[in-house]
C-alpha cells in the first residue's frame, strides 16, 4: 500500500489500528454482502468494549454473530436482530446495549456521516419509542424529528471488485449498506473477491470511488445463505 | 367464513394498477405477488436493494447475493434495478411508491399501527417498516381482525408500541375490508357469509356500518 494503491496483502495488515472501544461501521444486509474475513479477523484480534453499526448481526455462529461469543460487542446500532439466539440473550441479561435504528433512518445517517452532514430531519419514527428525546420541528405542516449521522473509526465492507486504487463495484442485493459504510469509516477497508487491474473497471460504472477506500485485500467467501427459498 | 391468507392476497391485488410500484411486507403481503392480473405489469420493491424483484429461483439459479427484506433468495426480473439501501430508503422515503402492503399487531381509529415490538416478548427491531408506514399515502394493513382469544386488534388506541401515527387509512382483514376516517373505522366489505354482528362484536374501536357495505367475492 503506498500513494493511492491501496492493496493489503494480509488481514492482519486490513485492520491495523484496530483497538478496544472502537466504533465499526459494517455493511451487510443478513448475511448477504458481510465482510466475512475482516468479521474473523476481529474477532481473532480479541479486541473489546466495540460499538458495531450495521443493519443485522448475522446469526448465531457465523457473521457478525461470532463478535458476542467472546463479548467482543459493547454496544450495537441495527435495525433487525431477530435471527440470533445469542443476542437475544445478552440483550435480556443487560450484557450488550442495543439500540435499534429504522433502516432508512440508520441507510441515511451512515450516508450523512460519510458526506459531512452532522444531522437530519425525517417522519421516520415521529409517534413511536424511536422519537423518545429528538427535537422535533415541523416542515410544511408535518412533523419530524432530528436525527445525528454516524461515523466510525473502521468501516469494513465487502465489495464484488476492486482495482488498486479503491474503486469498488458490488454484486447484486450484496450491495446494500456496504457503499454507505465505505464513506464514514476514518479508515475504510474493503474486502473483494477479485482485484483487477485498473481500467477494467470504468469509471462510469463504479459503485464507490477509491477517494472513500484506505486498505483492499482479496478473499474468498463462504456466502451463506440465511433462507434458501427455491420455486415450489 | 373468514378469509384465507390466499383470499386475502387475492383481495389486495384488486387494488393493484398497471405500472404500479410496491412494497410487499414479510408474510401475508408477499403472497399479493401471486395474483398480479395477467394483463398488469408491477414492479415489486424489495428494502434491501431490489427494484424489480421476481420470482423465487430454481436450485440451478439460485445466487447468495440475490436476497429479498425477507433474505430469501430471489431473482430479479426483466427490467429489474439494483441499488444501496440509502437509494433504496430514498425511494419509499421520498414517496415514491405507489403501494405499500404490510401487517401490524393492532390498528387504531386515528391510524397508529403497532407492528414491531411486545414489550417483554419480542423486541427484534422494527426494521425498514417506520420508514414505510412514514413515506407511503397508500398503505393497505393486512391483519387477522381478533386474536386467537377472541380480542379485537382494531382498537380505539393501539395499546403497543407504535411503528407510526396517524398514517393507517385501509386495512384488511380476515373479516373485512375497511378504512380509517375522522376518528372511525368505516365497514366497507364484508368476507363472504362473514355477517356484520361478528364484525361489530369483533371491533373495539368505534365502527361505523354504511349501508352500501358490499359482500366480497371470489
Amino acid at each position: 500500500m503506498a500513494g493511492l494503491d491501496k492493496r493489503v496483502a494480509t488481514y492482519e495488515q486490513a485492520l491495523e489500528g484496530l483497538t478496544d472501544n472502537m466504533t465499526v461501521l459494517a455493511g451487510g444486509f443478513g448475511l448477504c454482502g458481510i465482510p466475512e474475513n475482516l468479521i474473523a479477523e476481529i474477532k481473532r484480534r480479541g479486541v473489546k468494549g466495540l460499538t458495531v453499526v450495521s443493519n443485522n448481526c448475522g446469526v448465531d455462529g457465523f457473521g457478525l454473530g461470532v463478535l458476542l461469543e467472546d463479548r467482543q460487542i459493547r454496544k450495537m446500532i441495527a435495525s433487525y436482530v431477530g435471527e440470533n439466539a445469542e443476542f437475544e440473550r445478552q440483550l435480556l441479561s443487560g450484557e450488550l446495549d442495543v439500540e435499534l435504528t429504522p433502516q432508512g433512518t440508520l441507510a441515511e445517517k451512515m450516508r450523512a456521516g460519510g458526506a459531512g452532514i452532522p444531522a437530519f430531519y425525517t417522519a421516520t419514527g415521529y409517534g413511536t419509542p424511536v422519537a423518545d428525546g429528538k427535537e422535533v420541528r415541523e416542515f410544511k405542516g408535518r412533523k419530524y424529528i432530528l436525527e445525528e449521522s454516524i461515523t466510525g473509526d473502521f468501516a469494513i465492507v465487502k465489495g464484488w471488485k476492486a482495482d488498486h486504487y479503491g474503486n469498488v463495484v458490488y454484486r447484486n442485493t450484496a450491495q446494500n449498506f456496504n457503499p454507505l459504510a465505505a464513506t464514514a469509516g476514518k479508515i475504510t477497508v474493503v474486502e473483494v473477491e477479485e482485484i483487477v487491474e485498473p481500467g477494467v473497471l470504468l469509471p462510469s460504472e463504479i459503485h464507490t470511488p477509491g477517494i472513500f477506500v484506505d486498505r483492499v485485500i482479496v478473499g474468498t467467501f463462504e456466502k451463506r445463505i440465511e433462507k434458501r427459498t427455491v420455486k415450489a | 367464513m373468514a378469509l384465507t391468507r390466499e383470499q386475502m392476497a387475492q383481495r389486495v391485488a384488486r387494488e393493484l394498477k398497471d405500472g404500479f410500484y410496491v412494497n410487499l411486507g414479510i408474510g401475508i403481503p408477499t403472497l399479493v405477488a401471486n395474483y398480479v392480473p395477467a394483463d398488469m405489469d408491477v414492479m415489486l420493491q424489495s428494502e434491501n436493494g431490489l427494484l424489480g424483484m421476481g420470482e423465487f429461483p430454481t436450485e440451478s439459479t439460485i445466487d447468495a447475493d440475490m436476497i429479498n427484506a425477507g433474505k430469501q433468495t430471489v431473482t430479479a426480473r426483466r427490467g429489474a434495478s439494483i441499488f444501496d439501501s440509502a437509494q433504496s430508503f430514498a425511494m419509499i422515503r421520498g414517496g415514491h411508491v405507489d403501494l405499500t402492503v404490510l401487517g401490524a399487531f393492532e390498528v387504531d381509529v386515528e391510524g397508529n399501527i403497532a407492528s414491531w415490538m411486545i414489550p417483554g416478548k419480542l423486541v427484534k427491531g422494527m426494521g425498514g417498516a417506520m420508514d414505510l408506514v412514514a413515506g407511503a399515502e397508500n398503505i393497505i394493513v393486512t391483519m387477522t381482525h381478533a386474536s386467537k382469544d377472541g380480542e379485537s386488534k382494531l382498537l380505539p388506541r393501539c395499546s403497543l408500541p407504535l411503528t407510526g401515527a396517524g398514517c393507517i387509512r385501509k386495512v384488511l382483514t380476515d373479516l373485512a375490508y375497511l378504512e380509517i376516517e375522522d376518528g372511525a373505522f368505516i365497514l366497507r366489505e364484508t368476507a363472504p357469509g362473514v355477517s356484520v354482528e361478528e364484525i361489530i362484536e369483533k371491533t373495539a374501536g368505534k365502527l361505523i356500518v354504511p349501508d352500501d357495505v358490499k359482500e366480497m367475492t371470489f
